[in-house]
């Protein structure tokens, strides 16, 4: 049980900052570290440069497509994409990293989407929750998520779909156990997290 | 209208349908593709600006200016509102008039921005608007606040908190006999003070409006309401503005648990704002502005004295509750109600003491006065097993009350042996060693606990609309609103059967003002009220095609009584002889009808059992809960197993079972989803929910995600849930009592009880966290 909790060396990794996995991977010093408030981090990056102030043309690749949009540097991908490209399936639930409501998949991996900023993911392939089906197509791990019931007021789901889908790509839903522990960066309050974890099991069980 | 008149879906409905079954959510593909729109997602109004508030950082004090200077050199800003320059509302509820006059929809009695006082931590004391989010943030950090600030007092601990009954000298109200002296002469006495940390609702979804004026006098608004009739009237009174002036749309709502069900500061602010600025504005609170923004589960200390026979038959429960409220207001849960009702004990008595303090107002959370005073009950009802040396089932078959001690009136049904006998069942219960401390896992120790989990219907009633298409499609309207509880799932299957149509011709729509008035989603009082408005309104819509039917000569019902006619899977037909009739479509077509329209009030609880009680209630309104014959009650067993590791006072939940007696179920899905998720929440009160306020500085040192526990998945273990089927006539139309918030009564008792049992100690305060466990591991047993 033990080394299912640390990453193991092939399998792609979750690269969230959630509560459990970030605080074990990487321990509480870091964490502090981004803790505070996005408009003291822009703060801080004003004063190294001037020439970063103001708006900028970011070209931003979201499901597939080039998205071009005038943003400050400061602004996160999680508010880029909801703010400024009307993609609110992707949730903000902390701003913080705590809760993983905002999880989205930057080349292939997991990520919050409130702890990184837009500039930053220039250049990469961003898939959100509304990237997910294949047209009308449910990707499988939504159609499980429907048919065990996992989520109730829907506002978490986006964020576990995304982690979930990951979940099973690193290998991380081996067992209900490990497939729990990799799930907990995902806050919940509804409380759905033993269907959570059936719809997680389930896709990871059919390969 | 009486249960003698009124159609029952029992009698219209007899055969299975889709009603009852586990369907998936109707909205499910909406909230899993990220097309369900919440709040805060309303981005399509022209000039849309942000919002953003700037807080107190001191608890108590006064505002002597503020510099604005840096602030305002932010591009984008477009107004820094303030108390000295926001339009202030028609009526403020900082008055016991204002807020009487606002009406239920608004908890506390103090609304920010209105004054220089500074009452609370983290109260708002100034607005930016801004074009974009990233400026009116970095406006609002640049806005410098110069504040006076005083000592506060931090709560009902504080030693110079003003204390006060609210009651006003009457009591709690609730009493039966000489509790003190039945108390005296017992055999048995137990005592014990149980205190329960402040907890936070922390919907996933934080509070957020979308304000927009569409006219000087127009006002609409997109909020996180789960009351949208309480939402319209507060909001247009203290506007000033008629009712039908203010729209209020809420179609999806990210959770709530009791914390959207008032109009707080924020939504009455930003519609101001929008006022302000002449433009359509949102604001969506942060995760630390929501734990004081919204409101919160009072800190409480209750001490229980329970009085009994040798035997373990109760003779006397005494009830006393202090807790710390606002500067305002005098809310406090009612934890005395289940205490006098749930076991048979002659004498009862109850006393409540609030106590001032430098916060914000506490507000309905899930069960409120249930969920804190069933661990008080529960954990005493337990001991006195453990005393009296019998099963902790058996003690509370014991003292089973076979009617409403506190009425003395019957239950309307009350299912809760077979609830205590089928958990039993599915747990294993009759496994259990009697002993405590003696059943371990290596080196954990293993203990087994039960609770008894019971919660009121409440009296409400609300309308609906049914329109039937001659297509065979219908859509049915209340404004209800969907917190992840199944509204719309729900709501869909009542209509499809009343209809006698298939739920994918069925859509139900809600989160509206437009829509017909209905009850607040809260209060576990929605399904109920809901389903009983749609099921009648369907009725509405048949006796309307039956007085076509019996008047077209080309009917095969022409010249029938309308009585003699009744409506089974949408065929009109005679009842005497049910070959003769037709089915709507063919009657609909022939009389050139594209569509037939219901209308109908449902009432649920007393109010539907007392003609009176329909008649006095209130359709924003809660009503009388007593008016009724009967008294109505969802009941409960939750059983739970921990494990405890006795070197590091960790806790964990291995195995859970609930079984619930809630009437008829409407769906076992969403249902089974709902009775984990409170028991979930339970188990977070139990073992991990606080937030900690600073005793000096009364200001919260945990006001995040981070540092505010909630269960996660990894805390979570099998669960097992199962209902009974029960058959209420009394309740409603539809035999449907409210399941949202029985599901976690009993259950931090559940959890303490299992803890008794693995390691012989009483923990008697919640959260039970490592230091508790391994403080009391070192005490003798």
């Amino acid at each position: 049980m033990q080394s299912d909790l640390f990453p193991d060396s092939d399998a792609p990794q979750p690269d969230d900052s959630s509560r459990r996995s970030f605080m074990k991977q990487a321990g509480g010093i870091l964490g502090l570290a981004l803790a505070p408030p996005l408009v003291a981090q822009a703060e801080r990056l004003t004063a190294y440069s001037k020439t970063i102030e103001g708006a900028t043309e970011v070209t931003l690749r979201v499901n597939g497509q080039a998205r071009t949009l005038r943003i400050e540097p400061r602004v996160t991908l999680l508010d880029a994409l909801r703010e400024y490209l009307d993609l609110t399936g992707t949730k903000k639930g902390c701003d913080h990293g705590q809760c993983g409501a905002c999880t989205v998949h930057v080349d292939g991996r997991r990520i919050n989407s409130c702890l990184t900023l837009a500039v930053m993911q220039q250049g990469k392939e961003i898939t959100t929750i509304e990237g997910l089906a294949q047209g009308e197509q449910l990707h499988p791990m939504q159609e499980a998520f429907i048919k065990h019931d996992g989520f109730q007021c829907g506002y978490c789901t986006p964020g576990q779909i995304m982690s979930g889908v990951a979940c099973v790509k690193e290998g991380h839903a081996g067992t209900d156990a490990q497939a729990r522990e990799w799930m907990s960066g995902n806050l919940c309050r509804c409380g759905a997290y033993a269907n959570i974890l059936a719809a997680v099991r389930e896709v990871a069980q059919r390969g | 209208m009486n249960t003698e008149t009124e159609p029952a879906f029992f009698e219209t409905n007899a055969a299975p349908g889709v009603v009852g079954q586990p369907l998936s959510r109707v909205d499910g593909r909406a909230k899993v593709t990220g097309q369900a729109k919440y709040s805060a997602e309303y981005n399509h109004l022209p000039g849309l600006a942000h919002a953003v508030f700037k807080t107190s950082d001191v608890a108590k004090g006064r505002i002597t200016g503020f510099d604005a200077s840096a602030a305002q050199r932010v591009p984008g800003v477009l107004a820094i509102l303030t108390h000295q320059n926001l339009p202030q509302p028609a009526v403020s509820p900082n008055t016991p008039e204002g807020k009487k006059t606002i009406g239920m929809g608004v908890q506390m009695g103090f609304l920010p921005l209105t004054s220089d006082q500074i009452h609370y931590a983290a109260q708002p004391v100034a607005m930016v608007v801004a074009d974009t989010l990233e400026h009116a943030q970095h406006a609002a950090a640049l806005l410098r606040v110069q504040v006076a600030p005083e000592a506060p007092t931090a709560s009902y601990q504080d030693a110079k908190a003003q204390r006060f009954d609210p009651s006003k000298g009457k009591g709690a109200g609730e009493g039966r006999g000489n509790a003190a002296a039945a108390f005296a002469s017992a055999p048995i006495q137990l005592s014990g003070t149980y205190t329960h940390a402040l907890n936070h609702h922390n919907p996933m979804e934080p509070g957020a409006t979308t304000a927009h004026w569409e006219a000087p006098d127009r006002l609409l608004v997109y909020d996180t309401a789960q009351g949208m009739a309480w939402m319209q009237k507060s909001l247009s009174k203290m506007l000033g503005l008629p009712a039908d002036q203010v729209r209020v749309i809420t179609k999806y709502l990210g959770g709530g648990f009791g914390c959207k069900g008032s109009t707080w500061p924020h939504t009455i602010l930003t519609v101001l704002a929008a006022k302000a600025v002449g433009r359509p504005v949102k604001l969506a609170l942060t995760r630390p502005q929501m734990f004081t923004g919204m409101g919160h589960r009072e800190d409480q200390e209750q001490t229980l004295r329970l009085g009994a026979t040798k035997d373990g038959k109760l003779l006397a429960l005494l009830h006393e509750k202090t807790s710390t409220t606002s500067p305002w207001d005098d809310y406090a849960e009612t934890n005395a109600k289940i205490i006098g009702m749930l076991y048979q004990c002659p004498a009862f008595e109850a006393k409540l003491q609030l106590a001032r303090a430098n916060v914000m107002t506490s507000t309905y959370m899930r069960a409120p006065g249930e969920a804190p005073g069933s661990f008080a009950l529960e954990s005493a009802m337990d001991d006195l097993a453990y005393r009296v040396g019998v099963d902790p089932i058996q003690i509370r078959l014991l003292n089973h009350a076979d009617k409403d001690p506190s009425t003395g009136k019957p239950w309307s049904s009350k299912s809760l042996k077979q609830c205590y006998q089928r958990g039993a069942e599915l747990f294993g219960w009759s496994q259990r060693n009697a002993q405590n401390g003696q059943t371990r896992d290596g080196k954990l120790l293993v203990g087994w606990g039960m609770a008894t989990a019971s919660y009121p219907v409440h009296s409400g009633q609300g309308n609906a609309r049914v329109r039937l298409y001659a297509d065979g499609h219908a859509v049915a309207q209340a404004a209800a609103t969907d917190l992840g509880t199944g509204t719309y799932t729900v709501m869909t299957q009542v209509a499809a059967d009343a209809l006698g149509l298939t739920p994918d011709k069925v859509r139900f729509e809600l989160g509206d003002t437009v829509l017909p008035t209905t009850i607040i989603s809260g209060g576990s009082m929605a399904a109920g009220t809901v389903s009983s408005s749609v099921y009648l309104a369907a009725q509405d819509a048949w006796q309307k095609l039956i007085k076509v039917a019996v008047m077209d000569a080309k009917s095969p019902l022409f010249r029938a009584k309308p009585a003699d006619v009744e409506v089974v899977q949408g065929r009109l037909q005679l009842k005497a002889t049910p070959g003769k009739g037709e089915d709507f479509a063919a009657l609909m077509k022939r009389a050139g009808l594209d569509d037939v329209e219901g209308m109908a009030t449902g009432r649920y609880g007393a109010g539907y059992e007392s003609a009176q009680a329909a008649l006095n209630a209130k359709s924003d309104d809660a009503g009388k809960d007593d008016a009724g014959q009967h008294s109505m009650h969802s009941f409960g067993a939750h059983f739970c197993e921990v494990k405890v590791d006795p070197e590091l006072g960790t806790v964990r939940v291995t195995k859970w079972v609930s079984v619930i007696a809630g009437g008829r179920i409407l769906n076992p899905k969403t249902a089974r989803s709902q009775i984990m998720g409170g028991a979930i929440m339970g188990i977070g009160a139990a073992l991990m929910e606080q937030t900690v306020r600073d005793q000096n500085l009364a200001r919260y040192t945990n006001a995040s995600l981070a540092d505010y526990h909630i269960p996660v998945n990894a805390d979570v273990p099998d669960m097992t849930v199962e209902f009974i089927d029960e058959h209420d006539p009394y309740i409603n139309a539809m035999g449907v009592k409210g399941i949202g918030e029985v599901s976690i009564v009993g259950t931090a008792a559940a959890v303490g009880n299992a803890i008794f049992h693995a390691t012989g100690r009483r923990l008697r305060s919640l959260p039970i966290t490592p230091d508790k466990v391994l403080d009391a591991l070192r005490q003798p047993a």
